[in-house]
C-alpha cells in the first residue's frame, strides 16, 4: 500500500510517500512495524497522541482495520484557516 | 458551492462581486478572509502552507455538504491557499449565502471551525531565527465541540 507523510512527520521520516508491503491488520499494527525498521520512524511515530491518520483520504483511528486500504496517511493536527 | 485550492493569489473583493450576484432569493452574505499574520517580535519571511492534494478537496467538500444539511443556505464558496506567502497575504475566505443572515453567519463560522481543524493544511512560518511547524491549538479542537 502506499503510506504518505506530512509536515513533520514528512520531515522527520525523510521522504514523503513510500509503497509498503505489509500484513498488519490495523493502523496501530503498522506503525508498530515501522517503529521497528529504523530510528527514523520510532521518533517519528513516538508519541500517536500528536499524529492523525488517514485511510483513502479519509480521518481514522488507529484502530481501524487496514483491509482493502490503498492509501494511508500520517500527519500532524491540521492547521488549516 | 465552488471549492477551490490553489497556490496562486485571488481577489477576495472580486470573489464577493461574483458571489454574491445573481441571487434574488439570498438576504445575507458573509464572508470571513484569513491573512497571514506576522509574528510579534520575529518578522517571518515567509510563511509556507502544505496540503493533502485530493484528501483537501474531498474533507472541504464534505464540510459544505456538512453545512448546507444543517443551515438553510443558498451557496457556498470556499478558497484556500497552498505554497509559499507573505504576511499580509490573503490566505483563504469563506462566504455564505442565506435567505436570512443567521444562518449565513452560523454556517461560516461552522465552515472556518472545521476548516482550522480537519481539512488537511499544515501551516510552518519561517524567520531569521529559523521554521517551525505551527502547532494545532487546545481551542480549535474545543471550538468544534459546540456544533
Amino acid at each position: 500500500m502506499d503510506v504518505l507523510y506530512f509536515a513533520w512527520v514528512r520531515e522527520r521520516i525523510g521522504l514523503p510517500r513510500e509503497v509498503i508491503e505489509t500484513t498488519a491488520a490495523t493502523v496501530a499494527d503498522l506503525v508498530a512495524e515501522l517503529r521497528a525498521r529504523e530510528e527514523r520512524y520510532a521518533v517519528a511515530f513516538e508519541d500517536l497522541s500528536a499524529l492523525r491518520v488517514a485511510l483513502d483520504q479519509e480521518l481514522a483511528d488507529f484502530d481501524a482495520p487496514l483491509a482493502g486500504v490503498r492509501e494511508v496517511a500520517f500527519f500532524p493536527p491540521m492547521t488549516g484557516g | 458551492m465552488r471549492v477551490s485550492v490553489q497556490e496562486q493569489a485571488f481577489d477576495a473583493g472580486a470573489e464577493l462581486t461574483a458571489f454574491s450576484a445573481g441571487h434574488s432569493d439570498i438576504g445575507a452574505v458573509v464572508t470571513f478572509t484569513g491573512i497571514v499574520r506576522d509574528l510579534a517580535d520575529d518578522p517571518m519571511d515567509a510563511m509556507e502552507i502544505e496540503h493533502y492534494p485530493g484528501m483537501t478537496e474531498k474533507a472541504i467538500i464534505a464540510m459544505v455538504e456538512d453545512a448546507k444539511a444543517r443551515f438553510a443556505l443558498g451557496d457556498v464558496l470556499v478558497i484556500h491557499r497552498h505554497g509559499r506567502l507573505q504576511p499580509g497575504d490573503v490566505i483563504m475566505m469563506v462566504a455564505t449565502a442565506a435567505r436570512h443572515r443567521k444562518d449565513a453567519f452560523e454556517a461560516a463560522t461552522f465552515l472556518m471551525d472545521y476548516l482550522k481543524s480537519r481539512a488537511p493544511f499544515w501551516k510552518r512560518e519561517i524567520s531569521a531565527t529559523g521554521a517551525a511547524w505551527v502547532a494545532a491549538t487546545e481551542e480549535d479542537e474545543t471550538a468544534l465541540s459546540r456544533w
